[in-house]
């Protein structure tokens, strides 16, 4: 009932009675149908151009129907993998290590705010609740980052910005003083059971809806982020998948220029299609997934609406 | 049931228990974040007073404190004399004023017409696919309007060429700038929004709507005077809330969009693409560091005042 409702839909007939007039649900219909389209025909069209062979687009430009097909630059990008793959390595590193790192500060903090009898829980949540407010600014925080912490061109630059937040925090507290029962605590702390015991073998495994979410979140956040390699990353090999579609924005020359394939290739470089093949590979993992996971963003969503 | 020692009445005065201690243990690390990542940097903002210079063989904070002189407010009255800036902080309020509105009227009309299709199937598949653009990076984004711009490639110069007309320099014509802005930044939004405001309508009473059929209401009608009214106060919310972020914007948007165009700067350069360029191109870390702190101290004022609106609307609302 619950999924249902989050999901946004009733039952079919509760409402059969109450309907609009079919002139104006084929109406509806057709408008819906058009925006589903406009928000998906622009990456089809990428995979298309992607697909496309260098020569057709050369003299006809991007076109939904290439004259020519052709899979030259996905063969190409693969003779040339060693660039893409630490891309792409250093993505997946980043998104991984990132998530359960993330997790881990996320929840520990939103469980230590939701226990009612914790000492500092007004200090802490006012520690926790500033930042939403006030920010030193991007300014202070790369001088701090680069000169102070000295992070410039490490993981660590891409992961520690994005790894907790205010917000989710707060998702997560709501989340554990709405479904973990007090008394489950109390009487676990009577057993003789550490809070970190409590909150590794019961609550965390309660959890998992909250965590999904959580996790789900932080995990698309750090595939799609850009902005912290733009300001902290300047060595290409450290580049994130993201980040190198920025840097390949003006020319791809440095995929030829890579290694032995300059002499055989460089004549042959695929350029117009070898960046919307390298769109194609980073949103790929995305457009396969997010509609098994959409409805965890929903609930995420209503759940942050919530004040604790 | 025993009542065990810890439950004390919240926030009296109390022994800090071994069970404190094990909490504060607990969420150690996460304070050390808030500590490394946000209220260090907090500190930050001096360098917006000060005429920072680089020591060179010496540490950030030597070159700050020891090297750098106190210029007070210098930094800022050459910031606001700057003629760029009138433009710039007017570029950030004009499009956040459009995007605002807009957010709220198209998703909330949208999440009433779907949910009123007879086919769920259709209308959770549209929705799904609506869906697909709030999970992609703006630079992805940026490659999509790409292909139907580009001046030699793009789609929408080859249909012009294909007509007989002539080819529009997309990315060196600033007039056409304000609306795509504006139709990417809701091409991106509104499905996430419309979202939001369906599963308040699917919460709602749906005994009031048949008591409106049975008074002869329409259907039009019912929007008008059922749905919209149950619905104000998460649209008041959801207005405020935005208005409360109304000196930041999307740096991805406004950035990688345009594709940092030169000649497109007058309609695309907002405050935080300001504080970004005049740092990183211009390494004037002075301006950007006022340009970054004004914002900062802006945004706060405006939080904490349109959270004292939402509390007025309904005290349950508010962020704190």
């Amino acid at each position: 009932m619950a999924q249902s409702k989050l999901a946004g839909f009733k039952d079919a007939g509760e409402l059969r009675f109450n309907r609009v007039h079919p002139v104006s649900n084929a109406f509806i219909s057709c408008l819906f149908v058009v925006l589903g389209l406009m928000a998906i025909v622009p990456f089809i069209f990428v995979v298309i151009i992607s697909f496309s062979s260098e020569e057709s687009i050369v003299t006809n430009g991007y076109s939904f129907i290439p004259a020519q097909w052709s899979t030259y630059t996905y063969e190409y990008l693969w003779q040339t993998r060693d660039e893409i793959f630490s891309c792409f390595l250093t993505s997946v590193t980043v998104t991984i290590l990132g998530t359960l790192i993330g997790l881990f500060l996320i929840t520990t903090m939103g469980y230590t705010l939701s226990r009612p009898t914790f000492r500092f829980r007004k200090l802490y949540t006012v520690l926790v609740f500033i930042p939403m407010l006030f920010s030193g600014g991007m300014v202070a925080s790369y001088m701090v980052m680069t000169q102070l912490y000295q992070l410039k061109n490490t993981l660590w630059a891409l992961i520690l910005p994005l790894a907790c937040s205010t917000f989710y925090v707060i998702i997560v507290r709501t989340f554990f003083t709405t479904t973990v029962p007090d008394s489950i605590v109390e009487s676990a702390k009577i057993d003789g059971a550490t809070q970190l015991k409590i909150f590794i073998r019961i609550v965390l495994p309660i959890s998992l809806p909250a965590l999904a979410t959580i996790g789900l979140f932080l995990t698309f956040g750090f595939w799609n982020d850009w902005y912290q390699a733009m300001l902290y990353i300047s060595e290409r090999s450290k580049y994130p998948l993201q980040y190198l579609l920025v840097s390949i924005e003006k020319s791809v020359d440095f995929l030829s220029r890579s290694d032995e394939y300059i002499l055989t290739t460089a004549n042959n470089l695929p350029s117009e299609t070898v960046r919307m093949a390298i769109v194609v590979i980073s949103v790929l993992p995305i457009a396969c997934s997010y509609p098994f996971f959409q409805k965890y963003f929903v609930s995420g969503l209503t759940v942050g609406a919530v004040k604790g | 049931m025993r009542k065990p020692a810890g439950l004390a009445k919240p926030g009296t005065k109390r022994r800090i228990t071994l069970d404190d201690w094990q909490l504060v243990g607990l969420s150690l690390p996460t304070l050390l974040w808030y500590l490394a990542i946000c209220y260090i940097p907090m500190f930050g903002i001096v360098i917006a007073f000060k005429n920072y210079k680089v020591a060179p063989g010496q540490g950030f904070l030597y070159s700050l404190f020891v090297n750098s002189k106190w210029v007070g407010l210098k930094n800022f009255e050459f910031l606001f004399r700057l003629p760029t800036w009138k433009n710039v902080f007017a570029n950030t309020i004009g499009y956040n004023i459009v995007f605002i509105v807009l957010g709220v009227i198209i998703p909330v009309a949208l999440a009433i017409l779907i949910s009123q299709m007879y086919s769920k199937r259709l209308a959770k598949t549209c929705q799904t696919a609506m869906f697909f653009p709030h999970f992609i990076s703006w630079v992805v984004v940026s490659y999509f309007v790409y292909a139907f711009l580009a001046t030699d490639r793009g789609l929408l110069n080859n249909l012009r060429m294909g007509m007989g007309e002539s080819k529009i320099l997309w990315y060196q014509t600033p007039q056409y700038w304000p609306y795509i802005l504006v139709f990417m930044q809701l091409w991106k939004t509104t499905g996430y929004s419309m979202v939001v405001y369906l599963a308040a309508i699917s919460g709602l009473d749906q005994e009031m709507y048949e008591a409106a059929l049975i008074d002869g209401a329409t259907k039009f009608q019912q929007a008008r005077y059922i749905t919209l009214p149950l619905l104000r106060p998460i649209i008041s919310i959801m207005f405020i809330l935005a208005m409360g972020k109304i000196f930041n914007s999307d740096f991805g948007l406004f950035y990688r969009i345009p594709r940092d165009s030169g000649s497109l700067v007058s309609v695309t350069q907002t405050i935080d693409v300001y504080i970004y360029k005049a740092l990183m191109n211009e390494n004037n870390i002075n301006y950007s560091s006022a340009a970054a702190l004004f914002q900062s101290v802006l945004g706060c004022i405006t939080i904490l005042i349109s959270n004292l609106v939402v509390k007025k609307i309904d005290p349950e609302s508010g962020l704190f």
